[in-house]
């Protein structure tokens, strides 16, 4: 698969503040491109970069292959962070205006515009002005405004905050179909479970460096620990009971493994539950086999550490 | 069409299209053309009032000498004496009382006037006149010289000025070429704030609803500032066309129709020198001996190179801030020096066109617009003109790159009240 963006190096300093330090990736083509990072990380610096607002004091960006120059202003598509339109201009002018100023045509701005409008039941609200629409009603004619020249690179940040729940799954949907028609979509979000449900690829930038990139599956295979969630049955007034299995079962375990106390949702709420831990040279089937002599295994589910966690890890021990 | 050319485009119809902008285009030349007539019948109803003064002259020199005028009625009363005349003013209510003592002729004086009222400024210098005209005949008279002699002698001389290249002038058209470069020069000056607040406020408002971020995607920087600026002033000159139109229309209409004579009250001079038909004639002739066709050339290039420089500071003290109110501390240099120019434009240069302030501050790029537009009705050597417009347009050109720096960085920044030092780290950025 080939890179549609590569950032190769980008250095960029604020005054005396780092705001990027020599920081590299590469977003496949046709992908879903996670940039995550806590606040102040630098993801909004590298973003403006790429739009090119903001110019890198050492590095290159090559889009397609090209380095970064003006004509490819119209292939890329920018729904920034912090939503803004005119709010006394019309929605439909005010459209048109910001498409052209891409490059498209008049006519083209407006057939397309027509389109997309139709497409998301917003054609009552072409002639009224943006201060007339909710906020939400407003993203969406950002939402247009951001995919209307049909770039090849479209950068969200953050595209979901401010919509309802029915409109942000409306505007997911949207963002696949994006994809699935060819486009690139950059990515930026604190929201881990959209990244979970969206990203092919994700990198974690921290302190203006890259501390982790890659192919999410990848990643979440680098980041598995061997660590089970077990569910035993327990039957009452039994050696199967939970007071004996407590007691002699755990420090059994515990011997081999790290085994902690656990509460998760079964269907037998008086299960035995707990994380089992196993070592690397160990394999599931092996503490499958130790448990199957112990007891019923109602539910045995490794744990696959999620965006969230690798997030948090990540970022506390850098 | 290109980017520069929409962004004019949107500019100016946002302009336009805006509710105080309208009302303001349509309702100034009103208020103005009401405020000239307000004025010309306010001058009209307080000379319609016609004053009573009371003589009291012991001296007996003055009998019936002063005449009555549009505006003051003199009564004698000397033969009633100080203490009734005095009497008879306060129950009739008049004006005043003057009056001149026996010894007049050796001592002026116990010349006195009563009255609740302190006369003006003109009623008393014509008093004065009149008595000192009809004493130093008296005393002429008494030497025995004959007063049609001394009318016969009276010469009086006009000299005309001429420069080394023989075109005429006279002390008028001075006053005409100050008026000409005075009013050049204060309507840059009013241009200038009222248009360049207006281009303030238009980046201030970008940024406030955030869209600056997705316009400069799009579009350079540099690029959304100059068709800001281009809008804006097409606008503004859409403005002063229509506040043009309507005024003049308005004053046209409203002369003919009332029969006041504006002119006329606005300058009360023109009363007493203009109604000389001779005297228009050669105001007329100033005026068109004046190199009218240089004057607009070089109005056109200082009021445009001025007023981007201008603008282009305007542009990037709003990109600076987050709301209109922080944008007091940055307003003291654009203000200062429009104020200064106006100063010197109105004491230095009409009152020695050539000198070393009227030279200097010509120079200055933030002052030469305005002071140079007054000094060009008089006449300035060419090499100064090339010099003035070659360092107004390299600090033009350095003020819109610099402004533009500015501008890039200020418009992402938000939250932050800038001070002139962060801003100057800016251009490093």
């Amino acid at each position: 698969m080939t890179n549609l963006l590569v950032a190769d190096n980008i250095h960029k300093k604020y005054g005396n503040y780092t705001a990027l330090n020599n920081l590299s990736i590469s977003i496949p083509k046709g992908s879903i491109f996670g940039l995550l990072g806590p606040n102040g990380a630098g993801k909004t610096t590298l973003i403006r970069i790429i739009n090119q607002i903001t110019i890198p004091d050492s590095g290159n960006v090559l889009l397609d292959g090209e380095p970064l120059n003006a004509k490819h202003i119209a292939n890329i598509g920018y729904m920034p962070e912090e939503r803004g339109l005119y709010k006394s201009m019309k929605v439909g002018e005010q459209v048109i205006y910001l498409a052209r100023l891409k490059g498209l045509s008049k006519a083209e701005a407006k057939e397309r515009s027509l389109y997309w409008f139709e497409r998301l039941g917003m054609l009552s609200w072409w002639n009224k002005k943006i201060q007339e629409l909710s906020k939400g009603q407003a993203q969406k004619v950002q939402f247009i405004v951001t995919v209307l020249h049909q770039p090849k690179l479209l950068i969200f940040d953050e595209p979901f905050s401010g919509f309802d729940p029915i409109n942000a799954s409306l505007i997911k949907d949207e963002i696949l179909k994006l994809r699935d028609d060819g486009a690139t979509i950059l990515f930026s979000t604190h929201r881990m479970e959209s990244v979970e449900q969206m990203c092919d690829h994700i990198a974690l930038i921290n302190k203006s460096n890259k501390i982790l990139d890659g192919k999410l599956s990848d990643i979440k295979c680098d980041y598995r620990t061997q660590t089970y969630e077990v569910g035993i049955e327990t039957i009452d007034d039994s050696r199967s009971s939970l007071e004996n299995l407590e007691k002699i079962l755990l420090p059994e375990m515990a011997a081999h493994w790290e085994v902690t106390p656990a509460n998760f949702k079964t269907i037998n709420e008086n299960d035995l539950k707990m994380i089992v831990k196993i070592p690397q040279e160990l394999k599931s089937k092996d503490l499958l086999l130790y448990l199957s002599n112990k007891g019923s295994i109602n539910h045995f589910v490794e744990v696959i550490p999620t965006v969230n966690d690798i997030f948090i890890q990540t970022i506390n021990a850098d | 069409m290109g980017a520069l050319g929409l962004i004019i485009r949107r500019e100016y119809k946002a302009r336009v299209t805006n509710r105080s902008f309208i009302i303001m285009t349509f309702l100034s030349p009103l208020i103005v053309v009401g405020m000239i007539f307000l004025i010309t019948y306010l001058t009209q109803v307080n000379e319609a009032g016609k004053r009573t003064i009371v003589v009291v002259d012991e001296s007996g020199l003055f009998y019936k000498d002063f005449e009555s005028t549009e505006s003051i009625d003199y009564v004698d009363l000397s033969p009633a004496g100080l203490t009734v005349a005095k009497d008879q003013v306060e129950d009739n209510n008049y004006f005043g009382l003057l009056y001149i003592p026996a010894n007049i002729k050796i001592n002026t004086s116990g010349v006195r006037f009563y009255g609740n009222e302190v006369p003006g400024f003109a009623t008393l210098e014509s008093i004065e006149n009149q008595i000192s005209a009809k004493l130093t005949n008296e005393k002429l008279l008494d030497r025995g010289v004959d007063l049609d002699m001394i009318d016969e002698s009276t010469t009086s001389v006009s000299v005309s000025i001429e420069d080394f290249e023989g075109e005429r002038t006279s002390k008028i058209s001075n006053w005409i070429k100050a008026g000409f470069g005075g009013g050049a020069g204060y309507l840059l000056m009013m241009f200038i704030i009222i248009y360049g607040n207006m281009v303030m406020r238009s980046v201030i408002e970008e940024k406030t609803n955030r869209i600056i971020e997705v316009i400069i995607s799009s579009v350079k920087p540099f690029k959304l500032m100059m068709g800001k600026i281009l809008g804006t002033t097409l606008a503004g000159i859409t403005q002063f066309m229509i506040w043009l139109i309507i005024g003049g229309g308005l004053l046209i209409c409203l002369t003919l129709y009332l029969g006041l004579d504006p002119e006329t009250a606005k300058t009360p001079v023109g009363n007493m020198a203009a109604t000389d038909l001779d005297k228009i004639e050669l105001i007329l002739l100033d005026i068109l001996r004046l190199p009218l066709l240089k004057l607009a050339g070089f109005f056109l290039i200082y009021f445009i190179g001025g007023y981007f420089l201008y603008s282009s500071i305007y542009a990037a003290i709003g990109a600076a801030v987050d709301s209109e109110t922080d944008t007091q501390q940055f307003m003291l240099p654009i203000i200062m020096p429009l104020m200064l120019a106006i100063y010197v434009g109105f004491f230095a240069v009409i009152d020695n066109p050539d000198g070393s302030v009227a030279t200097t501050f010509s120079m200055i790029p933030l002052t030469s617009p305005i002071v140079m537009l007054m000094r060009i009705p008089f006449g300035v050597p060419w090499w100064q003109l090339v010099l003035s417009i070659g360092i107004l347009v390299g600090s033009f050109l350095f003020t819109v790159w610099f402004g533009s720096k500015i501008y890039r960085v200020g418009i992402l920044m938000y939250g932050k009240k800038p001070t002139y030092k962060e801003i100057l780290k800016w251009i490093r950025y």
